[in-house]
């Protein structure tokens, strides 16, 4: 069974948690126990109807406040697919965890109400869809009951959100507009006819036959070494294989392949998973990889294809989301992660800031605040195995971690 | 409205955790699998086991006893630990109370589940462990959904659920600060559902207190509780004879156990989906406010 992502995004009041209740509701994901908690809880605020929202809005003062403030994952399933939707808020305060929500989804999902049209929030949220190169965009406009279920409005609003497309650096999304009620669940996963002049797919129909990106077979082959498994036991006394996750492309037994940064070549010999022998690693299958050769490899190594290497950069030039509190400052040093390998980098220059919701570069800045999307260049101690973002995002991404309290602080793509 | 029962595993939850669990050995210097007994950990140590073979699992298993398990979950523990080859730690809730850090609750909704934190994080303080693995999963609970893959604690084990690092892409940063530990929480993206079918598909064997049995049990607020000598009951609380099963594994004063015919893996999944209470519904420790569990959650509990 296949597992969709999917990160939702919208503004505090377009029915964000709403629509998501309701999808839940519609697929019969909210057991009997919590529909009964909702009613009271509903009934307890005194609305007259059920307040699907109730259901996301985890945390205590999101719950005081009426609003999403961090990244909530719900689950639901169809016969055919396992969903995990990342909520994340859609306030400019909040952009680091929509990046975050972002930075794992197949699919984007925009809502915009019917009334307002495209909002301030509307242009970040693509802006940040479109940075992290999400495959699929629907843009669901809501509340569509609230203004008689009028055709012109939505079509205006589709108009609207086309010159946003026109205007974006990365053209490969295919996006999909529809018309919904969230209250009313028409078009979320059932019809119920307010809308006959939409023929297009319900919400729920179009998540359940977008495909899978199977371009992985494109990407070149990335194997980051985790570990060295030797177990050094009776039965696997020579054992030495070396454990991770596939990061993109596929390997076969028989490959030659090249371990960075050494350089040195071997052949594949096997690929274990638990008990069984695989012919193939596919991207994103978590493995051990056995050579025919001893060759000197640990963690934070990375095995290639030979006629497919990464460059070693120590230089890197990168669009970079800055999350931390404390400012981002040209010059400091800070422990850069691509995958799972970490380096010490050095900002050298930020050479422009965005402005997210008029796509406009702000030269000059010399630092970096929390929610800023940026343009920077940095240099690393030692050379970083990854690919641009672009052709290769599975490679391409890394976090910044602050070296003196450890937490990350920014999030970056090459280019 | 009758389900139609998917019983494919979604592979990418497998590959995923094993991922975290690699991480979690390399990154940290110490770190300990909290076992309870209940599937979501006997689905870890399974995860552990497949991730590091053919080398042994690099970590022991932390059980914190409150001395109100169920005795088939014990049983199961100890023939878990030796059939596998592992190492097992045991902290007893019972030690705590001797030593006057918890004091025992009273009443009839007595239970010592509130009691197990304070022995939890001295077991930690004491095996110096900086990353402690659960199987907590993010569809149980409203605040676990926003708990991160590698969620920091303080030194005093609390969360706090609005200074969260960043999680993006599959990067796990576990680089912390003195004092401070990580939870680790691999199977956070799977579903009750995920894990019973992941449970039939390893063929792996659970305690018996999950399949259909015949056991005494009282009714008190709607719901069986089974009967024990731990359990405070009130003259009027008789109890009787009842085949029921458990949906989760906790202590025998606040796991409630739902009728059930289900002997067979098959049966349950199917029982499940269409259960009309969630899982949590019959976890007496969640009733008692709706920020219960954010709440204990600050004060460190798993």
């Amino acid at each position: 069974m296949e597992v969709l992502r999917i990160a939702t995004s919208g503004s505090v009041d377009d029915g964000k948690s709403t629509l998501i209740g309701r999808l839940l509701y519609d697929t019969n994901s909210i057991p009997q126990d919590k529909m009964e908690a909702l009613h009271a809880a509903s009934k307890r605020k005194g609305l007259d109807f059920t307040d699907l929202s109730l259901l996301t809005d985890g945390l205590v003062a999101e719950r005081e406040q009426g609003i999403t403030i961090d990244v909530a994952h719900i689950y639901f399933s169809t016969p055919t697919r396992k969903y995990i939707i990342a909520d994340t808020p859609g306030h400019i305060e909040y952009t680091r965890n929509m990046v975050t929500g972002a930075s794992n989804a197949q699919v984007s999902l925009i809502l915009i109400d019917a009334r307002k049209g495209i909002v301030e929030q509307t242009h970040r949220h693509f802006f940040i869809a479109n940075l992290l190169r999400i495959p699929y965009l629907v843009v669901c406009v809501n509340k569509m009951d609230l203004v008689e279920y009028n055709e012109a409005r939505f079509n205006q609003i589709v108009e609207d959100f086309q010159q946003l497309l026109a205007s974006a650096d990365f053209k490969g999304q295919e996006v999909k507009f529809i018309p919904i009620s969230s209250l009313y669940g028409e078009n979320v996963a059932t019809r119920t006819g307010s809308i006959n002049w939409y023929q297009g797919p319900t919400l729920l129909d179009y998540l359940e036959q977008v495909s899978f990106d199977h371009e992985d077979s494109r990407h070149p082959a990335r194997f980051p070494i985790q570990s060295v498994i030797r177990p050094r036991t009776t039965e696997y006394h020579d054992f030495r294989g070396f454990a991770g996750k596939v990061a993109s492309g596929h390997f076969n037994v028989g490959d030659e392949i090249i371990s960075l940064p050494s350089g040195q070549k071997s052949r594949i010999k096997t690929i274990e998973q638990f008990e069984k022998q695989l012919s193939t690693a596919h991207a994103r299958e978590s493995v051990v990889i056995t050579l025919e050769d001893e060759i000197d490899s640990s963690r934070g190594n990375m095995l290639v294809k030979t006629g497919n290497v990464p460059e070693q950069r120590k230089e890197i030039t990168a669009n970079l989301c800055w999350m931390d509190q404390q400012k981002l400052v040209n010059g400091k040093t800070y422990l850069l992660q691509h995958g799972i390998n970490r380096v010490k980098a050095r900002v050298q220059q930020i050479h422009f800031v965005i402005d997210v919701t008029s796509n406009q570069h702000i030269d000059g800045k010399v630092e970096m605040g929390l929610n800023d999307i940026g343009n920077v260049t940095l240099k690393t101690a030692q050379p970083v195995f990854a690919d641009i973002y672009a052709e290769n995002p599975a490679n391409g991404a890394f976090i910044l971690i602050d070296e003196f309290n450890n937490t990350t602080v920014a999030v970056g793509t090459l280019i | 409205m009758t389900h139609q029962i998917n019983w494919e595993f979604p592979q990418a939850l497998e590959d995923e955790a094993i991922y975290i669990l690699r991480e979690t050995a390399a990154q940290f210097e110490k770190p300990v699998l909290l076992f309870s007994g209940g599937k979501d950990s006997i689905t870890l140590v399974r995860l552990a086991q497949k991730a590091f073979y053919p080398g042994k699992v690099p970590f022991a298993l932390l059980h914190v006893d409150t001395g109100h398990n169920f005795p088939e979950t014990i049983q199961f523990r100890d023939w878990l630990v030796n059939n596998l080859g592992l190492d097992l730690i045991v902290r007893n809730v019972q030690d705590s109370i001797d030593q006057g850090k918890v004091q025992e609750e009273t009443g009839k909704y007595a239970s010592r589940n509130a009691l197990q934190t304070v022995t939890l994080l001295d077991a930690i303080e004491e095996g110096k462990f900086d990353a402690c693995i659960g199987g907590a999963r993010r569809d149980e609970e409203k605040a676990r959904a926003k708990e991160r893959i590698f969620s920091v604690r303080d030194e005093f084990g609390q969360w706090n659920a609005k200074m969260q690092r960043p999680e993006l892409f599959d990067i796990l940063n576990g680089k912390i600060n003195i004092g401070e530990n990580v939870r680790v929480f691999p199977i956070s993206n799977w579903t009750e559902l995920d894990v019973w079918n992941y449970i039939r598909r390893e063929k792996l064997e659970i305690p018996s207190i999950y399949f259909a049995h015949e056991r005494e049990i009282i009714e008190r607020d709607g719901l069986y509780w089974p009967y024990s000598s731990y359990l405070n009951t009130t003259a009027d609380e008789v109890p009787f004879r009842q085949k029921v099963r458990f949906r989760t594994v906790g202590d025998m004063t606040c796991t409630a156990a739902v009728l059930s015919e289900a002997d067979k893996l098959e049966d349950i999944i199917a029982e499940i989906m269409e259960a009309k209470i969630s899982e949590r519904g019959a976890r007496i420790d969640d009733k008692r406010s709706e920020a219960a569990m954010e709440k204990r959650k600050q004060a460190g509990y798993f």
